[in-house]
């Protein structure tokens, strides 16, 4: 069988797209980039080391963002009941108001809290960067008590407060014993970390330490699970609850679309941890292994083939006929309509050209859409992940530790007196893994790519302009902040964060979403009109994806 | 009259952003010039998704990424790297340095990290540096705006040495004059440049991000967007007939303008936001005064029909009640307006607080006194919830952060001013002159139509 990619790429030479690349910059930097770009291993032989979760250079115009986004944003953002507070100038906590499409439900838990709306900030004056801010947060954490008698409040600090030296802990105990519910804070400064990366990490320690395993409370099911990594996007979880709910499978939690503080207390009563984005959560998966004895396994809920292979997943864990069975037939209702909707979409999209540069997971994940609509992901990278995203988490030993990731705390976590109960017994490991069963594993992007094609990390604006420039790719998929200068290129842009509005693209629903959203977008009619009459120019074709 | 409401220490739902992001917007409208922001990566991301969201356009700000080690020994090395690697990989003819909050706390001597880095240097590699301070725990957005033009021209129009500075006009044929239009949609600043070349005038604005936040797609690799001031043009600035500055907020503080006439006694003219008829009639009477030029035909023609329209459609929107928040320069120019349409502003509210708003609205009328509208400095989004639901208006018209109070209170909702990130289309809303106020004129009268009509249990199909 002819192998489009190796066509592809062999026409378009990417040894010769990073020395181009390469050229433009000082010394310095083009070392660094070096081995931030990478054309991946033929298939076969292992992968590459790749330069991954490293600074950005001063001047360099990146993707990511900071520390607090990670912690605040991205990993608590998403929980409706707990207050939120941005602790720092007003900046930082307007920005990252509601900016996430997380869609939550509160009508699950029974005080129907959902604080999400709502930006709150103690907006420091210069008064409390001179004299310090502790007095201001005091009085805030005691306003939001007094607004909304929350179940939780959280503190967030910006950068500034580090400096000045208030001390959110001390507030946040103190808080906590004079009102009698939980309080706690992160110290997620935003010059912490590299990227967001560090702030998931904050974040994980946070939840761990301050709210799971408060509550012993046993949900009622056979299969009790927790879904970690997923931030129910556009609705993303909403469909993933139905798939669970259909198979017989309990949620016990999700961290942390559609959540509720309440579900965090009590997720270690859970029997199975499934990591779907493992840049952001697997800190807390493993520290719930350790401490409470749940095992942890990767899946992924975006692609119809990848949903279901998750699914029975999660049933071969189990071992439980009952479960393998009523999987099976889910999957059998759910596919039809999938393999309907492809049938349809792909004489359109077959042998098209994509590119993912997005997040931590999220770069990896949609591949498996675009597989299925027959399109070739021929270059990828994430924004903030780090070398076992890429590689797999058999490189974890060899990562070196710089004095960024220093800067987090890994937390010593040691088995519960009480709570530890090893789901599985060692042999029942063991057999599982005989079966080919993968616990804890994650093979990273690089390995599921195929050889020959470009694996960029922390892809920068100009080199987003060149790889387009070169490659004319059918879709780009990045953030809002790339959206726009992919589209004055005549490319069609896909945002894999906020999705543009639309989604859920996860599960089987979702994923005919995608095939529909991918349709539209690569065969739409707008590009037809770049060229005015009165342009004779023959170059533009040159230059252009989309005028024939 | 001012507002009986709860005070808080805490801002929930703030009616403001932060310093830098004017500072970066108003450093975008420069010909070739990169903003640059000190202080760690998380801000500049912040601020350039912002503006994206809202112009929808491509929108590049640096940042010289503060690690931990740079916010304790401070930030210089980092500052002076960035620039070398700005400076190689754009080629830019401006950076404009803004601080963030964090190298404000840290205390970096900005001026001198700069003066270090020339000293380093040919001088004619290097592009023009500007400098601002901003730190968001000083002002808002519309501060950092306002004193990033300052410092602009405060910074390539030093006061001694050049002949060039005559005060007299030098450019040949047309007249100069420069104009500062304010945070405003890059639809506004086209429309203004199109008055003012109709009066025969060859004017000069500052900032002018008209293309460059709105532009056409790329026939090829762009290092920068085209568009904005010329620095050449910035330098012809002392020899202009005249000074336009919009906002009779700004009018009261230190300005651009207002080094200018300092400086160089280029005659000021402090104007409110030409919003309306009232506040567009002053801008059109002092181009009249510069040039001794008649108004053009044309724009009497907006005028003349923009006042029919207002004798048709005025009963479907008197006595409206509204509510009216945003930069305060904004909403004093909204209310003008309002005030000439007979819509009642029942809150007038900003994030901002310099304390000269209420002045500024009796300015502007002198008998806002007697219409008993609240005004609201500091305000946040929650208390204008408050009270809006106290006071039950008909229509509230603001930025997209107004819509959460608009559908909880099922009021509806006019988008103006910044930023707009859920709808489509922020970038070519007019809001000033003749033309402006008649497309905001069509949108109200619409929308309190709209909603009469929805409410309505019979429907009708005529008006
Ligand atoms: S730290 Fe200051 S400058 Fe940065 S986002 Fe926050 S408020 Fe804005
Ligand atoms: S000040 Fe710090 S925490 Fe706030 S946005 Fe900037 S980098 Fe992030």
């Amino acid at each position: 069988m002819p192998d489009p990619v190796k066509e592809y790429m062999d026409v378009l030479d990417p040894e010769e797209f990073k020395k181009e690349v390469l050229s433009k910059y000082p010394t310095k930097v083009a070392r660094k980039r070096a081995k931030q770009i990478l054309i991946n291993r033929p298939e076969g032989e292992p992968v590459q080391e790749i330069g991954a979760n490293v600074r950005t250079i001063p001047g360099i115009i990146t993707q990511r963002g900071c520390t607090y986004a990670g912690c605040k944003g991205v990993v608590l953002g998403p929980t409706r009941d707990i207050v939120n507070i941005t602790h720092g100038p007003i900046g930082c906590g307007f920005y990252s108001w509601l900016t996430r499409r997380n869609q939550t439900d509160p009508s699950t838990t029974e005080d129907g809290h959902n604080f999400m709306n709502y930006c709150f900030s103690t907006d420091m004056q210069d008064e409390n960067i001179v004299f310090g801010g502790e007095k201001k947060l005091r009085q805030a954490i005691q306003e939001a008590y007094d607004i909304f008698h929350p179940k939780a409040i959280a503190v967030f600090s910006t950068c500034p407060v580090g400096l000045i030296g208030d001390d959110v802990h001390a507030v946040t105990r103190e808080m906590k014993e004079k009102l009698g519910i939980n309080i706690f804070g992160f110290s997620c400064e935003g010059y912490k970390g590299v990227s967001q990366s560090a702030g998931h990490h904050i974040a994980n320690n946070g939840i761990f330490t301050h709210v799971i395993g408060t509550d012993d409370t046993v949900k009622k099911g056979k299969y009790k699970v927790n879904l970690l990594g997923e931030y129910n996007i556009g609705g993303d979880a909403f469909e993933i609850e139905r798939l669970f709910e259909k198979s017989g499978i309990t949620m016990v939690s999700t961290f942390s679309g559609n959540s509720s503080i309440d579900f965090f207390a009590n997720a270690h009563t859970a029997d199975l941890n499934m990591i779907m984005c493992h840049r952001s959560i697997n800190y807390v998966a493993e520290m719930m292994e350790k401490k409470y004895g749940i095992p942890w396994i990767k899946v992924n809920f975006i692609g119809a083939k990848s949903t279901a292979k998750s699914l029975r997943k999660i049933a071969q864990y189990y071992e439980d006929e009952e479960l393998i069975a009523r999987v099976e037939e889910v999957i059998a209702e759910e596919m039809p309509e999938v393999e309907r909707v492809l049938e349809q979409i792909r004489p359109r999209t077959q042998g098209k050209v994509a590119m993912l540069f997005v997040g931590g997971s999220r770069a990896h994940h949609y591949q498996e859409l675009f597989k299925e609509m027959g399109m070739i992901p021929i270059a990828a990278g994430y924004e903030f992940a780090h070398r076992d995203d890429y590689e797999g988490r058999k490189v974890l030993p060899d990562i070196k530790v710089d004095a960024d990731s220093r800067n987090i705390e890994e937390l010593e976590v040691h088995p519960d007196p009480v709570k530890y109960n090893p789901r599985k017994s060692p042999e029942e490991m063991e057999g599982l893994k005989k079966k080919g069963f993968e616990f804890k594993d994650y093979e990273g992007m690089m390995a599921e790519m195929p050889g020959g094609t470009l694996i960029i990390d922390d892809i920068s604006q100009y080199e987003t302009e060149k790889l387009i420039e070169k490659y004319k790719p059918a879709i780009f998929c990045a953030g809002i902040k790339e959206k726009f200068a992919i589209q004055k290129k005549g490319i069609p842009m896909k945002q894999l964060h906020s999705y543009d509005s639309g989604g859920p693209y996860a599960g089987f629903k979702g994923a005919i979403n995608f095939y529909h959203e991918i349709d539209r977008m690569v065969n739409s009619k707008v590009w037809s009109y770049i060229k005015p009459p009165w342009k004779k120019n023959p170059e533009l074709s040159a230059r252009y994806a989309f005028v024939a | 009259m001012a507002v009986d409401i709860k005070k808080y220490s805490v801002t929930r739902n703030a009616c403001k952003l932060c310093t830098p992001l004017g500072a970066a917007l108003a450093f975008s409208g420069i010909e070739n010039s990169v903003p640059l922001l000190h202080g760690s990566q998380g801000c500049s991301t912040y601020i350039r998704r912002y503006m994206i969201s809202h112009f929808k356009e491509p929108v590049d700000i640096a940042s010289t990424n503060f690690s931990e080690e740079t916010a304790i020994f401070g930030g210089g090395l980092n500052l002076k790297r960035a620039l070398d690697n700005i400076i190689t990989q754009y080629k830019p003819g401006m950076i404009g340095v803004a601080t963030t909050c964090l190298s404000e706390t840290i205390g970096d001597d900005v001026p001198m990290i700069l003066r270090d880095y020339k000293a380093g240097k040919k001088l004619e590699d290097l592009p023009a540096i500007v400098h601002v301070s901003t730190p968001s725990y000083r002002g808002t957005h519309a501060d950092g705006f306002h004193n990033a033009v300052r410092a602009i021209v405060d910074t390539l129009l030093p006061v001694s040495e050049d002949s060039r500075y005559t005060g007299e006009d030098t450019t040949g044929s047309s007249k100069l004059v420069n104009i500062f239009p304010e945070m405003v949609s890059p639809e506004d600043m086209r429309y203004m440049k199109e008055i003012i070349s109709s009066f025969g005038l060859k004017g000069i604005m500052l900032p002018d991000y008209s293309e460059r936040l709105e532009g056409a797609l790329w026939f090829e690799f762009k290092r920068i967007q085209e568009g904005g001031t010329k620095l050449s043009d910035i330098r012809k600035m002392p020899s202009a007939s005249g000074s336009l500055e919009f906002g009779r907020i700004l009018a009261k503080g230190e300005s651009a303008g207002r080094v200018l006439k300092e400086r160089f006694n280029v005659p000021l003219y402090n104007l409110g936001l030409p919003i309306g008829v009232n506040e567009t009639d002053r801008f059109i009477s002092a181009l009249n005064e510069i040039t001794g030029v008649e108004t053009p035909d044309a724009i009497k023609k907006e005028r003349d029909r923009l006042i029919d329209s207002y004798v048709d459609g005025h009963k479907y929107v008197s006595q409206a009640r509204a509510i009216v928040y945003g930069e305060e320069d904004l909403v004093a120019g909204i209310v003008s307006f309002l005030t000439e349409i007979g819509i009642k502003p029942v809150l007038c509210a900003s994030g901002a607080k310099s304390g000269l708003l209420e002045s500024v609205l009796k300015d502007i009328n002198p008998d806002f006194d007697k219409s008993n509208a609240l005004i609201m400095s500091g305000a946040d989004f929650v208390e204008i919830e408050e009270i809006a639901g106290r006071l039950k208006p008909d229509i509230i018209i603001g930025h997209s952060k107004g819509y959460s109070v608009a559908r909880k209170l099922n009021i509806p909702i006019v988008r103006v001013g910044f930023p707009i990130h859920d709808r489509f289309g922020g970038s070519r809303i007019l809001h000033l002159g003749y033309r402006g106020a008649q497309q905001l004129f069509d949108r109200i009268v619409n929308t309190i139509m709209e909603n009469r009509q929805e409410a309505s249990d019979v429907g009708w199909s005529y008006i």
